[in-house]
């Protein structure tokens, strides 16, 4: 793939805890016109290290000068790109559905059944179901449930570890000294 | 998520003495060694006032007319003096009046320290009476900026954000302050911040990159230097010059970076960019091999970028590592401060001349002055020309005064024509292009270095932005030189209009008022030149006086700054009519 082509893109921003990082970092992209096509921060495997996972679809031309923008952030520890290839990740999706279909239809609980979801509560009026995988399995769960009729749908941002190690702790070990 | 941990320093064992969070303000200034801070006061900031009140005797404030003049002098006074400048306003409009600054000193990289009051914590978010998410306003245009709502987070945080300022490539910083903040009282004491984990200001310099650079260079036929303002901001003027000397490199500047070489030096070819030099914007396509430090390749310097320099190989030295690529491709990218750099670099160069390149530079030179200086410095036609006024600031300074330039055609034609023979002497917007700079930066910069001349030279369109600092002037008894080169035109912009909008003069026209009369009515002893027979003159008797001046310039109405690269164009497709 050329370096000029668009294709997504993972951003994992390794940074301090920080009030008002978030806009930093998203200022970023907003002042380049780019959008945010998935979002998630939570702790990293290091402690007092927070971890941005940031989905785009860039060029990887384009994509290298926004890393050398978001490094220079004064909290930015590390950051990385990496094609969705060189990752593993996983995407959560929640499904919201009338009770009475998973009982009045058959096929529901096949569809359940062939993908892997997995029925997170019941109740007399609604059962949520949640999955787990690739975009591609919860659009195509999606598109199986969308005829009964559902309620409410969400997706999560992607989380990723990468294939290659990260050697977040020793760069940190480095910084200290 | 918590702010209120700040990881970065160690906390050091020293006697503390119980302080309110403003006193603690003031003293953290002064640990930082300010000794001048301009600013405006407003309710949400009054505490810190009253403890400057009490340490008057160890810290000047300057009250500006308005909180944008406060930046822009807090960045004259940087530019001038290397130090970091301190700007200081209230919460809400005062904030918000910063912000033009902050964005000027993002662009020029330039240290500053803004200190902004904040309602108390609990209004935060309440709509409060002048309220504003100033840290919000201020992220895209900070290097750094904080909110502190706890009185024991401010010595910390202060000494976070001077370190932060001044180191690496500099910028600027905000800390937003709530009043309760400033009125509680904790156990003060003071430590220099001289590390952040997360943030590694220079890049160490890779030996083998210089050794590949020296390799370039030594093999180069057509070698062409083009400095930027990183040799100023890291003092690397002698290395500089040391470098062009021993290689014999044609050298050029970009607007920010005038005056680290002086103007006399026979391998000073002059000013890269869109109305800078003939040779060196020509040359910039001819060269073999391009060597840019400190520099970041605006579109201003380099045109169109698909013609920009192709047939060069081009070596970048450079603090910053997102500049690296980030317009140019860099064949050789030299990462780290410039001073070290170059330091490495000297001795691996070899001694040349490059004498039959060097007359290139020449005979472009030579075409130059007679289709555009000449006319400029030596004009056969009745109207005055802002050149001519150049020239005269230059014979009674002898080149040594600095520059205090506004936007628009009266700066280039400064910057082209001012002679530079001391460092950190053209003090400009250069970046953001912000008309209104150059009164209030005069202003910073003659109060940070007293023994400088220094001459503000602003159009009639910018000069009004920001006139209301001649009171600044007045009260401070700032000897600042203020002319203004008035041609009843936004210039620049009329300029734009005849050549590429049809002549069609869209709001460009100013209808003026007495300017000797407005300066007279702040005390400032003023005059109005006309003819040429009264200006070398009345350049002198301005240059001359012990105080403040103003001089007003009536220059033809109509004159182009050439030579000049269309926007878009090529580097050599530069115009010189």
């Amino acid at each position: 793939m050329s370096t000029e082509e668009k294709q997504l893109y993972s951003v994992s921003i390794y940074t301090e805890n920080n009030i008002g990082l978030l806009n930093r970092i998203s200022a970023i992209f907003q002042r380049r016109h780019i959008n945010i096509e998935s979002l998630n921060t939570s702790p990293s495997e290091i402690e007092g290290v927070s971890k941005f996972t940031i989905v785009v679809n860039m060029s990887e031309v384009n994509i290298k000068k926004i890393l050398g923008q978001i490094e220079k952030q004064v909290e930015v520890i590390k950051s990385y790109y990496h094609s969705l290839d060189d990752i593993i990740y996983q995407i959560a999706g929640l499904f919201k559905i009338k009770s009475e279909l998973l009982f009045e239809e058959r096929q529901i609980q096949n569809i359940i059944k062939e993908s892997n979801a997995r029925i997170v509560t019941v109740n007399k009026d609604f059962f949520v179901l949640e999955k787990s995988g690739k975009k591609e399995e919860i659009v195509e769960l999606y598109n199986k449930l969308s005829p009964f009729g559902i309620m409410q749908f969400t997706r999560s941002g992607l989380i990723a570890v990468t294939k290659e190690e990260m050697k977040i702790s020793s760069l940190l070990e480095s910084y200290n000294n | 998520m918590d702010t209120q941990t700040i990881k970065s320093q160690k906390k050091s064992i020293k006697t503390t003495e119980r302080i309110s969070g403003s006193e603690a303000i003031v003293r953290c200034l002064i640990e930082e060694g300010v000794d001048i801070l301009y600013g405006y006061p407003g309710g949400a900031i009054m505490p810190v006032y009253d403890e400057l009140y009490k340490y008057q005797d160890k810290i000047h404030h300057v009250l500006t007319r308005h909180e944008q003049g406060a930046t822009h002098s807090a960045q004259g006074y940087a530019r001038i003096s290397g130090k970091v400048g301190v700007a200081m306003a209230t919460s809400g409009p005062g904030a918000t009046n910063l912000i033009t600054g902050i964005a000027d000193a993002q662009i020029d990289s330039t240290p500053m320290v803004c200190i902004t009051g904040q309602v108390p914590s609990h209004l935060l978010g309440s709509d409060a009476f002048q309220e504003t998410d100033i840290v919000g306003i201020s992220t895209p245009v900070t290097k750094w900026n904080c909110q502190v709502t706890r009185a024991e987070d401010i010595p910390e945080v202060l000494a976070k954000a001077f370190y932060i300022a001044k180191s690496g490539r500099p910028g600027p910083v905000l800390i937003d302050i709530t009043k309760d903040a400033q009125f509680n009282e904790f156990d003060f004491s003071y430590e220099k911040c001289t590390h952040v984990r997360s943030y590694k200001p220079v890049p160490e310099t890779d030996v083998s990159k210089v050794e590949e650079a020296a390799k370039l260079i030594n093999a180069a036929k057509k070698p062409l230097i083009v400095w930027g303002q990183g040799i100023i901001l890291g003092e690397a003027e002698e290395q500089l010059k040391a470098v062009v000397e021993k290689a014999g490199i044609p050298a050029a500047w970009t607007i920010l970076g005038a005056s680290a070489i002086p103007t006399s030096h026979p391998l000073n070819v002059g000013m890269v960019g869109m109305h800078g030099n003939y040779a060196p914007n020509i040359l910039t396509n001819e060269c073999d091999v391009l060597i840019a430090i400190g520099m970041r390749f605006d579109d201003r310097v380099t045109g169109s970028l698909n013609t920009y320099a192709k047939q060069a190989k081009v070596i970048h030295f450079e603090i910053d590592p997102a500049e690296i690529d980030k317009n140019v491709k860099t064949d050789v990218a030299v990462l780290g401060n410039s001073k070290v750099s170059l330091d490495l670099l000297l001795p691996l160069l070899e001694q040349n001349s490059h004498n039959e390149w060097h007359q290139k530079f020449k005979d472009l030179y030579e075409i130059e002055y007679e289709k555009v200086i000449k006319n400029d410095l030596y004009p056969t036609k009745e109207g005055l020309t802002m050149a001519e006024v150049l020239k005269e600031i230059n014979i009674q300074s002898e080149g040594k005064a600095a520059i205090v330039s506004d936007v628009g055609q009266h700066q280039m034609i400064a910057c082209r024509y001012a002679d530079f023979n001391v460092t950190k002497s053209n003090i400009t917007s250069g970046g953001l292009g912000t008309m209104g700079f150059g009164l209030p930066a005069a202003i910073g910069a003659k109060m940070a270095a007293p023994d400088r001349e220094v001459v503000s030279i602003s159009g009639d369109g910018g000069y009004q932005m920001t006139i209301q600092e001649l009171g600044t002037i007045f009260q401070q008894k700032a000897a600042v030189k203020v002319v203004v080169l008035n041609n009843d035109f936004l210039g620049m912009v009329r300029q734009w209009q005849q050549l590429f909008f049809d002549k069609r003069y869209a709001s460009t026209e100013m209808v003026n008022p007495n300017f000797v009369a407005i300066a007279e009515g702040y005390y400032i002893k003023a005059r109005k030149v006309t003819k040429r027979e009264d200006l070398a003159e009345a350049v002198a008797e301005m240059m001359q006086s012990k105080e403040a001046y103003f001089l007003e310039v009536c220059v033809e109405k109509e004159d182009n700054v050439f030579p000049m690269i269309p926007s878009g164009a090529s580097v050599s497709d530069i115009r010189l009519e």
